[in-house]
C-alpha cells in the first residue's frame, strides 16, 4: 500500500473528523458510521470512481438511514406511489414497473453518477435517473425479480435515503401542462422565425419593388403562417380577451387580442386586395415573445408547487400495526393507518400518527410542534402527537387520529389554506391593463378619424398598424423576466425564492417577525459562556460525559472539541483557552447521576458535583459570587443561559452557561433594518424569561417579543399583524407586508400565512416548502440582502414597464402619422423587448459582497 | 425567380419536419430536466466494472 500524507479529514467525505473518529478494519478514518458505511460499499462494488468525479466538489456527510424499507413492500405501496410499464403477455403479473423516489444527501455530479449506478449494484432494476434539481430518482425495475424494499435499500446504503412522493400524480400532471406550454413555445418560435424569412423578401420589395404576383404569393405564405401562430399558440390569447371582454375585467390579454385579431384581419385584406400593407412577422413574434413570457412565469409557479408538496413527507411513510390474524407487528404505509389501529414504535422513530400510549413509558423530542428539543416525558394514558420523535424505548399506541386529522395534518391545512388565502395582489401591470386598452381603442378610432376624410383605405391601414405596433408586448416581458433574472441571482447567493411572486409582495417596509431558535440563535445547545480554572475541564468532562441528559452531551461535545483555531474561529466560549486533549488519564468511580439535577462522582479520592444551581446550593455548596472569577449567577440567568455548575469537595471550581448562542451578526443586522423603518418582533416557543434576554440583547421592544407560543399561536400572532397592515393601508395601495421568518415545521402555518415566508437553513429538508424563501446559508446578512434584493427588483420592473410605456407610445406616435411600415415595426418590437431583457439581466439585484 | 414558388414551400415542409420532431422530444420528457445531462457529459462510459476492483499493485 502506498504511503499517503495523513488526510485531515474523513476519508469518505473529506470533513473534519471529530475527536474520536470512527475507524475501520484497514485504518481509514471517518467522522461518522454512516461515512464508514458508503464507503465500504462503495469499495466492494467497484464503485471508487465516485472520489475521483467528485474532485474538488465538497463533500457532505452520508446519510445512511439504516432502515429495513419493509413498508415499500406493502401492496397499498405500489397503488399509491408506482406506475405499471409493461404487464407479462397474459396479462397478469407486471413485467416492469417504475417508480419515482425522493431521495436524501445528493450534493454533487458524483452523486448523479452513483445514484445512476444503482443497475450495477441492485439486479433487477433496469434503470435508475436522478433528476439533480428536484432530488427525484425515476426507477425503472422488474417486480418479478426484485422488490422495492430490496431498491430502497440499496439507495439507502448509497447514502441516499429514498422516500415516495406523496402527490406524485399531481407532480405528473403539472408536468405535463409544463411540456404542453413549451410545445407551443417552440411552435411559435418557428412560425416566427420562418414568417421572419418571408418577411426579409418582402422588405426587399418595399425598398426596391417587387412583382405583384410575387408579392401576393410571398405574402399569402407569411398569413397562413401568422394565422397558424395565432390560432394554435396564440390561441391562449384570443380565449383570455374573449373572457375579459365578456366578464368585463381588465387583463392584459385583452389589448393583445384585439392587436392579433386587427393583424390578421386587415393582413389578409391587403393580400387579396394586392394593396397596402402587411405586418404578418410582426403578428407572429408578438405571440412568440408573449409565451416566452409566460412560460417562464409558468416554470417558476409549478417548481413552487412542487416543493409545497414536499411538506407531506414530513410525517413517516410507514408504520407497525398489529395484525391479529399472523399476531405480530406488520410495516405498513402510515397512510394505510385508522384509528383504533394498535401500532407499536421503536427508540429512536417518528410517530406516525395521533395516538393515546397504552404500554411503555418514554420521552419525546417535540421540536415539530414546540420548536424547543428539550425533551417531554410520556407514561400510559399520554397523547402523542404525529411527527415528534419516540427519544427513549420502545412503546406502543393506539391511533385516534391520522392523516390530516392529526395535530400535524391540520397544521398542514391551515397551510395549505393560507397559501391559497393570500392571493398575490394583481400585478402593476395588470391593473394598468384597463386603461390600456381604453388608451388604445381611443387612439385607434383618433386615427381613423384622422385619416378618414383624407383616404379612407390609409385610414384604415394606419388605424390597423397602430393596434400592432401598440400591442403591449414588451409590457408582457417585463415583470416575468426582471423576477426570473433576480431569482436566479438570489439563488446564487444561497437564497432561494420559490416563486417570483415573493419578491413582488416584499414592497416597501413593514412588519418582521422572527421565531428565536435557530434563526436568530444557532440550533443546537452549545457552551455560551465558561468560568473557572482551564485544569478543571479535564475531570469535568470525564464527569459529564457518564450522562445522556441534553445539556451534559453539550457540556461534553464543546469541552472535548477543544483545539486552538476551533475556539478562535467560532468565537468560542470565553475562558477555555488551553486545548485539551480526549480527557483520558481522568478516572471517574462512583458515579451516580439524578435525572435532571445532575451527577454525582469521586476524582481522585475527592467527592465532585456536577449539576444545577438549585442541586448544589442543596447539596450544600456555596454560590456566592466571587468564589470563581467572573462568575455572576444572576447575570448568566438573565442572559437566558442555562446553568451548569461544578463543585468539587465541596467549593465551587467551575461555572458553563449552557444556551443557544445568537448569530453574531444579528444585533447589527436588526438595527439597520429597524433603521429603515421594520417593526420587528419575536414568536418563540421556549421559555419567555430566555426569549425576553434575547430580545432585551438584540433591542427590541418587550410588548413585540412573546415566548411559549404555541404553533396556533405563532398563526394567529401573523394574522393578527396582516389585519394591522391591511388597515393601516392607504386606499388603493398594497397593505404593507408581514415577513415571517422561521426554521421549519412548528412555523410552518405561520410561514404560509405571512405575506412572505422565509425559512431559515437548519430546518429538516422537507419542511421548508411551507415558505416562500428559503436561505440555505445561515446569519442574518443574508435576510438584509433579501429585502434590499426584492426592493430592487421591485424598481428593475418598474424601469422594464417605463421602457416598454415609452416604445408603445413612440410606435403608437408613428402609426398615428402613418410613418409607420413593417421594416420599422418589426425592429421596433425585438429591440423593445430585448431592451426589457436586458435591464432585467444586467441589474444588480442580489449582488455578491 | 419563378424558383421560389418551389423552394419556400419545401423550405416550410423541411421547417415542419424538425417542428415535429420537436413536439416528440417535448412531449416525451427530454427537455423536462436540462441541468442534470449537463454534468453527465463528465463521466466516461468505459469505467463500468463490476465486482472487486482490481488489485492495486503500488
Amino acid at each position: 500500500m502506498a504511503t499517503s500524507e495523513i488526510s485531515p479529514g474523513c476519508d469518505h467525505c473529506g470533513l473534519p473528523l471529530p475527536a474520536e473518529p470512527v475507524v475501520d478494519d484497514a485504518g481509514a478514518r471517518f467522522c461518522c458510521t454512516g461515512c464508514l458505511t458508503v464507503y465500504g460499499v462503495l469499495a466492494s462494488a467497484g464503485l471508487d470512481d465516485f472520489y475521483r468525479l467528485r474532485g474538488d466538489e465538497a463533500g457532505a456527510r452520508a446519510s445512511v438511514s439504516g432502515r429495513g424499507f419493509a413498508e415499500f413492500d406493502d401492496a397499498s405501496f405500489f397503488g399509491l406511489y408506482g406506475d405499471v410499464l409493461a404487464r407479462e403477455p397474459d396479462g397478469a403479473g407486471v413485467a416492469r414497473a417504475a417508480i419515482n423516489l425522493y431521495v436524501e444527501g445528493v450534493h454533487c455530479s458524483a452523486c448523479i453518477w452513483l445514484v445512476e449506478r444503482l443497475p450495477q449494484f441492485v439486479p433487477g432494476v433496469a434503470s435508475a435517473e436522478l433528476d439533480f434539481g428536484r432530488r427525484i430518482a425515476h426507477v425503472v425495475y422488474d417486480p418479478r425479480q426484485v422488490k422495492l424494499s430490496t431498491i430502497a435499500r440499496g439507495l439507502d446504503r448509497l447514502g441516499y435515503p429514498p422516500h415516495p412522493i406523496r402527490g406524485h400524480r399531481a407532480q405528473a400532471a403539472r408536468q405535463r401542462e409544463e411540456r404542453r406550454e413549451l410545445v407551443r413555445l417552440g411552435v411559435a418560435g418557428a412560425l416566427a422565425m420562418n414568417a421572419m424569412l418571408i418577411a426579409f423578401a418582402l422588405y426587399g420589395g418595399i425598398l426596391s419593388g417587387m412583382d405583384p404576383a410575387m408579392r401576393m404569393f410571398l405574402r399569402g405564405g407569411s398569413l397562413v403562417l401568422a394565422l397558424l401562430a395565432v390560432l394554435w399558440p396564440g390561441r391562449t390569447f384570443l380565449r383570455g380577451g374573449w373572457v375579459a371582454m365578456r366578464t368585463r375585467t381588465a387583463h392584459m390579454d385583452l389589448p393583445i387580442a384585439i392587436g392579433l385579431v386587427a393583424g390578421i384581419a386587415g393582413g389578409a385584406y391587403n393580400t387579396v386586395t394586392g394593396q397596402g400593407e402587411v405586418y404578418f412577422e410582426s403578428v407572429a413574434l408578438l405571440v412568440f415573445f408573449l409565451l416566452v413570457g409566460r412560460y417562464l412565469q409558468g416554470r417558476q409557479q409549478r417548481v413552487a408547487q412542487d416543493s409545497l408538496e414536499l411538506m407531506h413527507a414530513l410525517t413517516p411513510a410507514r408504520a407497525r400495526r398489529w395484525n391479529p390474524e399472523t399476531n405480530r407487528f406488520q410495516a405498513v404505509p402510515s397512510e394505510a393507518l385508522a384509528p383504533g389501529d394498535r401500532i407499536e414504535l421503536l427508540a429512536g422513530e417518528l410517530v406516525p400518527a395521533d395516538g393515546e400510549l397504552v404500554a411503555g413509558d418514554t420521552t419525546l423530542d417535540m421540536a415539530l410542534l414546540t420548536g424547543e428539543s428539550r425533551p417531554v416525558a410520556a407514561h400510559v394514558g399520554a397523547a402523542l402527537f404525529a411527527g415528534c420523535t419516540n427519544l427513549a424505548s420502545r412503546v406502543e399506541l393506539i391511533v385516534t387520529a391520522t392523516g390530516a386529522a392529526t395535530r400535524l395534518g391540520s397544521l398542514m391545512q391551515l397551510v395549505e389554506q393560507a397559501t391559497t388565502r393570500n392571493t398575490p395582489s394583481l400585478r402593476f401591470a395588470d391593473r394598468m391593463a384597463g386603461r390600456f386598452t381604453w388608451t388604445l381603442l381611443a387612439l385607434a378610432v383618433a386615427t381613423l378619424a384622422l385619416w378618414w376624410p383624407h383616404d379612407h383605405a390609409a385610414a384604415i391601414e394606419h388605424a390597423v398598424a397602430l393596434l400592432i405596433v401598440a400591442c403591449p408586448c414588451a409590457l408582457g416581458l417585463a415583470t416575468p423576466l426582471a423576477i426570473v433574472a433576480a431569482v436566479g441571482k438570489a439563488a446564487r447567493r444561497g437564497i432561494l425564492i420559490q416563486g417570483g411572486a415573493a419578491l413582488e409582495r416584499l414592497a416597501g417596509v413593514g412588519t418582521l417577525l422572527l421565531d428565536k431558535t435557530g434563526t436568530l440563535t444557532r440550533g443546537e445547545l452549545s457552551v455560551v459562556s465558561a468560568y473557572g480554572a482551564a485544569e478543571e475541564c479535564a475531570w469535568v468532562r470525564a464527569v459529564e460525559a457518564q450522562s445522556s441528559h441534553p445539556l451534559a452531551v453539550a457540556l461534553t461535545q464543546a469541552l472535548g472539541d477543544q483545539d486552538p483555531s476551533g475556539a478562535a474561529a467560532e468565537g468560542g466560549p470565553p475562558g477555555l483557552t488551553a486545548p485539551l486533549g480526549s480527557g483520558t488519564g481522568v478516572v471517574v468511580t462512583d458515579v451516580e447521576e439524578q435525572l435532571g439535577r445532575g451527577v454525582q462522582a469521586c476524582v481522585d479520592g475527592e467527592q465532585v458535583l456536577v449539576g444545577s444551581a438549585t442541586w448544589l446550593r442543596e447539596r450544600g455548596v456555596e454560590l456566592a459570587p466571587g468564589c470563581v472569577p467572573g462568575f455572576d449567577l444572576g447575570a448568566l440567568i438573565a442572559r437566558g443561559e442555562t446553568p451548569i455548575l461544578a463543585a468539587r469537595g465541596g467549593v465551587l471550581v467551575a461555572a458553563f452557561g449552557i444556551g443557544n448562542p445568537l448569530y453574531g451578526d444579528a444585533p447589527a443586522e436588526l438595527a439597520a433594518l429597524r433603521a429603515r423603518g421594520w417593526r420587528i418582533g419575536i414568536l418563540s416557543g421556549d421559555d419567555p424569561a430566555i426569549v425576553a434576554g434575547v430580545g432585551a440583547a438584540l433591542g427590541l421592544d418587550p410588548a413585540d417579543v412573546h415566548g411559549s407560543v404555541t404553533p396556533e399561536g405563532k398563526l394567529a400572532a401573523v394574522e393578527v399583524a396582516l389585519h394591522t397592515a391591511r388597515l393601516q393601508a392607504a386606499p388603493g395601495s398594497e397593505p404593507a407586508p408581514v415577513v415571517m421568518v422561521g426554521d421549519g415545521v412548528n412555523d410552518a402555518a405561520a410561514l404560509a400565512a405571512a405575506t412572505v415566508g422565509v425559512a431559515v437553513c437548519g430546518g429538516a429538508e422537507a419542511s421548508l416548502a411551507a415558505a416562500d424563501v428559503y436561505m440555505s446559508r445561515p446569519g442574518l446578512g443574508h435576510l438584509t440582502a433579501l429585502l434590499d434584493g426584492a426592493a430592487r427588483t421591485r424598481r428593475v420592473i418598474r424601469r422594464g414597464l417605463r421602457v416598454s410605456l415609452t416604445y408603445n407610445t413612440l410606435a403608437a406616435a408613428l402609426a398615428m402619422a402613418g410613418l409607420i411600415n413593417p421594416i420599422l415595426a418589426a425592429i421596433l418590437m425585438p429591440v423593445s423587448s430585448l431592451t426589457v431583457v436586458s435591464l432585467a439581466y444586467r441589474s444588480r439585484t442580489f449582488d455578491r459582497d | 425567380m419563378e424558383f421560389v414558388y418551389i423552394i419556400l414551400p419545401f423550405a416550410l415542409v423541411l421547417a415542419a419536419l424538425a417542428l415535429i420532431a420537436f413536439i416528440w422530444a417535448a412531449r416525451s420528457g427530454q427537455f423536462d430536466d436540462l441541468e442534470t445531462p449537463s454534468r453527465r457529459v463528465l463521466f466516461d462510459d468505459a469505467q463500468e466494472r463490476k465486482g472487486k476492483p482490481p488489485e492495486s499493485d503500488d
